[in-house]
């Protein structure tokens, strides 16, 4: 462990500003990157079901 | 002799939207558990056990974000116009769907890149922007996914949209060497590439075996969000088809 304490390793060195801004950065990037196929995929299977059952009520 | 086969069988398979859809079906998971096991073990190596930099402090730790997300950002570009190729050349769908997936990705990599950049380079360089060979080159990487991602949705039939696309994304491959070499090229404050293929690296251990991870478990999420909007398009654009149909009606009742 590089760090003495946990206020030390909050603090980085006093660059705990960029580096935790950083990593807040990344996790943003890749949980978006997640959320939003996943979303569209709802989306998706909600239309078609919706679909398949008009199409289906009218024969 | 017309349908002579002179391709892997499997370049053929990848060209069925179904089989497709399975293989990243059984694919996914496995990615997505590298992904996390990689990310998660990266980032508490590179926050908590790597060394401090002697010069940089620990500043230095934003390079275990900036290094694979600039990485990453280049390889899904060179998939991208690779796909985009693939699908102009074989007239394959699927090829077509991939390079329409990575846009987005990309754009938001490249965006994560320049972000950690600009945050590294206020303490380091002590500003957040300078007019650099490397930085502007990668800016105009996301230019051109923007663009790829414009053209995409401007044209209303896909085939079209496809074919505009890939060519627009072959032409801007150019830039990817560009921004190889543009801190051999030009007089730049970006320091030179970490990873070389030629030489070990100039870091010890403890400071480039998490970097690695980190590159790896990025890939590995790559494959995940790709897979995952490859997955979505398949299904938008298979509607009509049967198998969909059963899809959609096993799995919502």
């Amino acid at each position: 462990m590089g760090f003495e304490s946990i206020t030390d390793f909050l603090a980085m060195g006093g660059h705990g500003l960029y580096v935790w801004l950083s990593y807040a950065i990344a996790l943003v990037v890749v949980v978006l990157n997640l959320m939003a196929p996943l979303r569209t995929k709802k989306q998706i299977h909600k239309e078609q079901a919706r679909r398949l059952r008009r199409e289906q009520s009218q024969i | 002799m017309a349908d002579k086969k002179w391709m892997p069988r499997w370049f053929y398979q990848l060209a069925s939207p179904r089989w497709c859809y399975d293989i990243t079906g059984k694919l996914l998971p496995l990615f997505a558990w590298a992904a996390a096991l990689l990310l998660l073990g990266g980032t508490a190596w590179a926050l908590a056990f790597a060394p401090a930099d002697y010069q940089q402090g620990n500043s230095f730790r934003i390079i275990y974000i900036h290094v694979p997300s600039a990485i990453l950002a280049q390889s899904c570009y060179m998939l991208m116009a690779i796909a985009g190729a693939v699908g102009l050349i074989w007239k394959m769908k699927v090829a077509d769907m991939v390079a329409k997936c990575c846009a987005p990705i990309g754009a938001s990599i490249a965006v994560l890149a320049l972000a950690t950049g600009a945050i590294w380079g206020k303490p380091t360089w002590g500003a957040w922007w300078v007019w650099d060979a490397r930085l502007t080159s990668m800016l105009i990487l996301l230019f051109l996914y923007f663009g790829v991602m414009a053209l995409n949705s401007a044209i209303e039939n896909q085939t079209t949209a496809a074919q505009s696309t890939a060519v627009l994304s072959l032409v801007g491959l150019v830039n990817i060497p560009i921004i190889k070499y543009s801190v051999e090229w030009w007089n730049t404050l970006h320091q030179p590439a970490t990873f070389t293929l030629t030489e070990r690296p100039a870091m010890p251990f403890e400071m480039w075996m998490p970097l690695l991870i980190m590159v790896l478990g990025f890939y590995c999420f790559f494959a995940v969000t790709v897979m995952l909007r490859l997955r979505n398009e398949i299904v938008t654009r298979e509607r009509r088809s049967g198998w969909v149909k059963d899809l959609i009606q096993t799995q919502f009742r």
